[in-house]
C-alpha cells in the first residue's frame, strides 16, 4: 500500500505492507532510527511521537493510519536551536542511557504544549505512559520543570526583542 | 581553570541522545542484511520430538532455517565463566539451539533467517515442533526435594553446587540468649533495561573476520568466550557495543542468540540482525535474585548481636549463565554480616537449576539479597529484644576506629564511617518527632512506620588475584590509554563498557583535571575490541574504581614524559619543573613555562626531544585494584499504610550514601535515584511467578508491576565522604548501592507500620492484596471488621 506522511517537515511516500506499524515506517522506511521499539504491548512509551500534535505510541498506529498526518519525531524536535524539552533534560540530567527518552521528551513536549506551567504532580501523572529504567523519574520531573522555565524564559525574550 | 572533578558537567553522551542519533544495536542496518527470527519452546520442560523448519522455508523471503541439530557439530556449548572453589560444581552442557531436551520457557529449538523481520517472524510460525512435554520445576527449594523432576539427567538433586563458609557458630546458637529465625524468599526479578537485546554480524570472507555489534556489557568477553564456542580466533573476532540502553546485569553473559546470528552470518556470508521482542527478553534473557533463605541470629538480651548463619537455595535457572554461580557465593555469602561486628558467621550456598529462564546479575548481585536478610534480621531481632532498631544498629555497628575491618569471611572492609551517614540521617529525620507522631496517628486508626537501612557492600570489582581465588574464569582489572594529539586534543580509550552511566563525561573529567585540558577537547572510546586492546567490561559498580583508576595510571604517565618534553624546553631540570592546571613551569619563575599542548605538539614533531626518547605522547595503563572498595550509608523509608486496602504509600525516602570521592555529582544522585527505583521496586511490585508447569505468568509490562513516576515521592539524597585508601581516585563505585540498600529500608518500615497487628515478616512485593490479607488475618482492622 501507497502511505504519504510528512515527518518533520518532509513529505515521504512509501510502499508498505498494510501490517507496517508507524513505528516501523519511521525506523525502516524513514531511516529515523531515533524512536525506538521497547515492547510489543504499548506500555513503555519509548516509541512515543507525535501524530498532527498529539503524542501517540506509534508501535500501536499503523503507517496506514498515519496517512496524510503531520508527524514529529525525536530528530524533529531541534529547530536551529535545542528545544527547551531537549535543553532541560540536558541540563537536569533527565536521561542515562537514552533509550526511552526519544519517547520522554515527546511526552513532555506534549506535555507542555497542552499544559504550560504542569505541577509535579501533573507532570508524574503525564508521565504514567513512560517506562524508564535508569532515572528514578525524578530527574525527568525536574527536566520538564526546567523545560517550561526555558520556555517562559523565550517568549519573554521574544516578547522583549518585538519590543525592542 | 577551577576543579572539574567534583563538578557538575552536563554530559557529553546526551549531546547525540537528546537529538536521537544514539546508535543502538537493533539501529544498525547493513548492505544485504538478514534478519532471524528464533522459535522457542512454550513448554518449561519436554522432550524435542520432533522440529521440521521445511514450510518455513517454502515461506516468502526466507532465505534458510537450522535447528539445533545443524548447530551442534559446529557451535561448542556455552560455558560459565564462574566456578566456586570446593563446590563440586556440575557445569551442564548448554548448547545455543536445543538438541533433543527443552528446559525453559523460551528455550530456543530453531532459528529461521529472512529478507525482513515481519517474514522471519512468518517463518518462526511455520516452523512445525512436536513437544513430548514433561514435568516441571520452578522453585530453587523444591527442586532440591527427593522427586523433583531433573533439569539435566546427569546432575542428581538438580544441584549444580554446594558452596560453604565461614566458621562453626553452632556452638553460639546453642548458648545464646536469644536466637531469632527467618525465612525469606528473595523472589525472582526481570532486569527490564528498557533496551531489548540485539544482535547484528557480520563476516568478511576476505580477512575471515567476524564482526559482532552487540548488546553487552562486556565486548572483551564476549569474544574470549565466543572464540572457544565458535572456533574463530581472538584476534579475527571484533565485538562493539556503541550505545547500549541499560542492562543492570542483564547484558552481562553470553547468549545463545549472539552465537546464532554469529555463526549464521559467516554460514550464509551475510550480514544477519537478531533483536527480541520484549516478551522474548522476559523469558530468556537473564533474570535475577531468587534465593529462599533460611536465616538465624544469635544474640545477647541486651542487643549485642553474636553469629549469623545463612543457609540459600539459590535458583540459577536452566543453565548457568555468565556470572551466575558467582552472584549467590561470592557475591553474596561472603557479606551476610554487613555493616555490623558480628564475630561469627557462616553461609552455605545450594546453586539450584530448574526449569526457568538462567538466571544472573541484576543490579547489586547477590549483595542486595545479602543486605536484605542482614538488614531485616536486625529489626526482627530489635523487636525480639524489645529494642528500638535504632539502638540495635548504634551498638551492633562497626566502630569508625575499626577500619580497616577484617569481617568474619576476611573481607576487608577499606574505610568507613558508618555512625557518621547514620547521624546525617537522622539530621534530616527528626526520629523522635516520628515516633510521636506514630503513636498518635496508631490511635486514630492510621499507620505509619520507618524503615532503616544502614548498609555497606562490596565492589569495584576486583582484585584479579581474588578473581582468581574465587572461580571467576578472568581478570578484574582495568587498561586505559590516553593518547594525546598533536594538536593536544585527547582520545581516552577504556576497557571499561559503560551503557548509560555517563563515563564519557566522567572519564573526561578525570582526565581535564589531571592534565588541565578542557573537557571538550576530550573524547572517550570504549565497546570496541578493535580499538580497545584488553578490557573486563562494566558491572559491579567497577568502572570509575578499576576503569577510572586506570586512566589515572595512564595520565600519570603522559605528564611523565611531557614534563621531560618541557624541562628539554624549559633548559632546565625535570625536578625544577612544576605541572599545574595545563602548564609546565619553572619553579620560581612562572613566566618561564611551557603549555600541556605545546608539549603535545613537541612530543609529536619530535625535532628537539631529549636524548633516546620516543616520539608521541600517550600513556597505557592496566590497574589491578589491591582491595575491592565498600561504599555504606543509612538508608530511611517512611511509609504509610492503608489498613482498608493494604496499599503502601512511600511518604519520605531519605538516602545518605557515601561513595567515596564524587567525580559528578549530578550523576552520582542519578545513579543513586535509578537503584532506589528499582530496590524499591523489589519490595513493593515487582516479581516473577511461574505456574506448577513452569509457565511465566508475568512475562509482559502488562503482568509485572514496574515503577512509575508516580509512584514515588522526591528522593532526599545527602552524602557524607570517606575516600577509599586504596584507590588511587579515593572512589568507592556508586551504580548499585541504591539498589541494594533500599529494599530492607522499605520492607521494614512497612512491618513497623504493620507492629501492631503483630504482623513481623511479610514475603515481597507487599502488594495491597497481600498487606489487607495479613491484616485481615490478624483479626483487621476495625473498618476492615466492619465491612465483613
Amino acid at each position: 500500500m501507497s502511505v504519504t506522511m510528512t515527518v518533520n517537515g518532509t513529505t515521504i511516500t512509501r510502499s508498505v505492507e498494510p501490517r507496517t506499524l508507524l513505528v516501523h515506517f519511521l525506523r525502516d522506511e524513514a531511516g529515523l532510527t531515533g524512536t525506538h521499539v521497547g515492547c510489543d504491548t504499548s506500555q513503555c512509551g519509548a516509541c512515543t511521537v507525535l501524530l498532527n500534535g498529539d503524542a501517540v505510541k506509534s508501535c500501536t498506529v499503523l503507517a496506514v493510519q498515519a496517512n496524510g498526518a503531520e508527524v514529529v519525531t525525536i530528530e524533529g524536535l531541534e529547530q536551529e536551536v535545542l528545544h527547551p524539552v531537549q535543553q532541560g533534560f540536558w541540563e537536569k540530567h533527565g536521561l542515562q542511557c537514552g533509550f526511552c527518552t526519544p519517547g520522554a521528551m515527546l511526552t513532555a513536549s506534549y506535555l507542555l504544549s497542552t499544559n504550560p506551567h504542569p505541577s509535579e504532580t501533573d507532570i508524574r501523572d503525564a508521565l504514567d505512559g513512560l517506562l524508564c529504567r535508569c532515572t528514578g523519574y525524578e530527574t525527568i520531573v525536574r527536566s520538564v520543570q526546567r523545560a517550561q522555565e526555558i520556555m517562559d524564559e523565550r517568549q519573554t525574550e521574544e516578547r522583549e526583542t518585538k519590543i525592542g | 581553570m577551577a576543579d572539574v572533578i567534583g563538578s557538575a558537567l552536563k554530559r557529553h553522551e546526551d549531546v547525540r541522545l537528546i537529538r536521537g542519533k544514539g546508535q543502538y544495536t537493533d539501529d544498525i542496518k547493513l548492505p544485504g542484511m538478514l534478519y532471524a527470527g528464533i522459535v522457542r519452546s512454550p513448554h518449561a520442560h519436554a522432550r524435542l520430538v520432533k522440529v521440521d523448519v521445511s514450510r518455513a522455508l517454502k515461506m516468502p523471503g526466507v532465505v534458510a532455517a537450522f535447528t539445533g541439530a545443524d548447530l551442534k557439530d559446529e557451535v561448542g556449548f556455552i560455558p560459565t565463566a564462574w566456578i566456586p572453589p570446593d563446590s563440586d560444581m556440575k557445569m551442564p552442557p548448554h548448547p545455543a539451539l536445543a538438541v533433543d531436551m527443552v528446559r525453559y520457557q523460551g528455550d530456543g529449538v530453531a532459528v529461521v533467517i529472512a529478507q525482513t523481520p515481519a517474514q522471519a517472524r512468518d517463518g518462526v510460525d511455520a516452523v512445525e515442533v512436536e513437544y513430548e512435554s514433561l514435568p516441571a520445576v520452578t522453585n530453587p527449594f523444591a527442586a532440591a526435594q527427593e522427586g523433583a523432576p531433573l533439569v539435566h539427567e546427569d546432575i542428581a538433586g538438580n544441584v549444580a553446587f554446594h558452596w560453604k563458609v565461614g566458621g562453626d557458630v553452632e556452638e553460639i546458637f546453642n548458648r545464646a540468649e536469644v536466637v531469632v529465625r527467618q525465612e525469606f524468599r528473595q523472589q525472582r526479578l526481570v532486569p527490564n533495561a528498557m533496551e531489548p537485546r540485539s544482535a547484528v554480524a557480520q563476516w568478511n570472507p576476505a580477512t575471515e573476520e567476524l564482526t559482532l555489534w552487540a548488546t553487552t556489557q562486556n565486548p572483551h568477553i564476549h569474544r574470549l568466550l565466543m572464540s572457544g564456542i565458535l572456533g574463530i580466533p581472538e584476534h579475527k573476532l571484533r565485538v562493539v557495543a556503541i550505545d547500549v540502553g541499560g542492562a543492570f546485569g542483564s547484558k552481562i553473559s553470553c547468549y545463545p542468540d549472539e552465537i546464532i546470528v554469529s555463526w549464521a552470518a559467516r554460514r550464509l556470508n551475510r550480514p544477519v540482525k537478531w533483536t527480541e521482542t520484549r516478551t522474548e527478553n522476559f523469558t530468556v534473557t537473564s533474570h535475577g535474585r531468587d534465593h529462599v533463605q533460611e536465616v538465624a541470629l544469635a544474640g545477647t538480651k541486651d542487643g549485642h548481636i553474636e553469629a549469623i548463619r545463612v543457609k540459600t537455595y539459590a535458583n540459577l535457572g536452566a543453565y548457568l549463565s555468565t556470572a551466575a554461580p558467582g552472584v549467590p557465593t561470592i557475591l553474596f555469602g561472603l557479606i551476610v554480616n554487613g555493616a555490623y561486628a558480628i564475630p561469627e558467621a557462616s553461609a552455605e550456598v545450594y546453586g539450584m537449576l530448574t526449569h526457568t529462564t538462567p538466571v544472573d546479575a541484576y543490579r547489586g548481585a547477590g549483595r542486595p539479597e545479602a543486605t536484605f536478610l542482614v538488614e531485616r534480621m536486625v529489626d526482627l531481632y530489635a523487636h525480639a529484644i524489645n529494642k528500638d532498631p535504632l539502638e540495635v544498629r548504634n551498638i551492633n555497628l562497626i566502630p569508625a576506629e575499626a577500619f580497616p575491618y577484617t569481617n568474619p569471611f576476611g573481607l576487608q572492609y577499606d574505610s568507613g564511617n558508618y555512625q557518621g551517614a547514620l547521624a546525617k540521617a537522622l539530621e534530616i529525620v527528626d526520629y523522635a518527632a516520628f515516633r510521636r507522631e506514630q503513636e498518635n496517628l496508631r490511635q486514630q486508626g492510621k499507620y505509619i512506620g520507618i524503615g532503616f537501612s544502614t548498609y555497606v557492600e562490596m565492589c569495584g570489582l576486583g582484585p584479579s588475584e581474588v578473581a582468581g581465588a574465587v572461580g571467576f574464569q578472568g581478570g578484574l582489572w582495568e587498561s586505559a590509554t590516553v593518547r594525546v594529539h598533536p594538536t593536544g586534543k585527547v582520545t581516552v580509550f577504556t576497557g571499561a563498557s559503560p551503557h548509560g552511566q555517563g563515563e564519557e563525561t566522567t572519564f573526561a573529567q578525570i582526565v581535564a583535571q589531571e592534565l588541565g585540558v578542557p573537557p571538550e577537547d576530550i573524547e572517550v572510546v570504549h565497546g570496541d575490541t578493535s580499538k580497545i586492546a584488553m578490557g573486563w567490561g562494566t558491572y559491579g559498580s567497577r568502572t570509575t574504581v578499576v576503569g577510572g583508576a586506570a586512566i589515572h595510571l595512564a595520565d600519570q604517565k603522559v605528564i611523565a614524559k611531557a614534563r621531560k618534553i618541557a624541562a628539554h624546553k624549559l633548559e632546565v631540570g625535570e625536578d625544577d619543573v612544576e605541572f599545574e592546571q595545563g602548564i609546565f613551569s619553572v619553579k620560581g619563575l612562572p613566566a618561564r613555562a611551557v603549555t600541556f599542548q605545546e608539549a603535545a605538539l613537541d612530543a609529536y614533531l619530535a625535532w628537539s626531544l631529549p636524548a633516546g626518547m620516543e616520539p608521541a605522547l600517550e600513556g597505557t595503563a592496566f590497574y589491578n585494584p589491591e582491595n575491592f572498595t565498600y561504599p555504606f550509608g543509612t538508608h530511611i523509608a517512611i511509609v504509610s499504610v492503608d489498613p482498608d486496602t493494604g496499599d503502601v504509600e512511600l511518604m519520605r525516602y531519605v538516602a545518605v550514601d557515601d561513595v567515596g570521592v564524587v567525580i559528578n555529582p549530578m550523576l552520582v544522585e542519578g545513579q543513586i535515584h535509578g537503584g532506589l527505583v528499582q530496590g524499591i521496586g523489589q519490595a513493593l511490585y515487582e516479581g516473577v511467578e511461574y505456574d506448577t508447569n513452569g509457565q511465566l505468568m508475568t512475562g509482559s509490562f502488562l503482568d509485572y508491576a514496574m515503577p512509575k513516576a508516580r509512584f514515588f515521592p522526591k528522593f532526599e539524597t545527602a552524602h557524607t565522604t570517606t575516600p577509599s585508601p586504596h584507590n588511587p581516585l579515593g572512589v568507592k563505585g556508586v551504580g548499585e548501592t541504591g539498589a541494594i540498600a533500599s529494599t530492607p529500608a522499605v520492607v521494614n518500615a512497612v512491618m513497623d507500620a504493620l507492629a501492631p497487628f503483630g504482623i513481623q515478616d511479610l514475603p515481597m512485593p507487599l502488594t495491597p492484596r497481600k498487606v489487607w490479607q495479613a491484616i485481615a488475618s490478624k483479626g483487621g482492622h476495625m473498618h476492615v471488621h466492619d465491612a465483613i
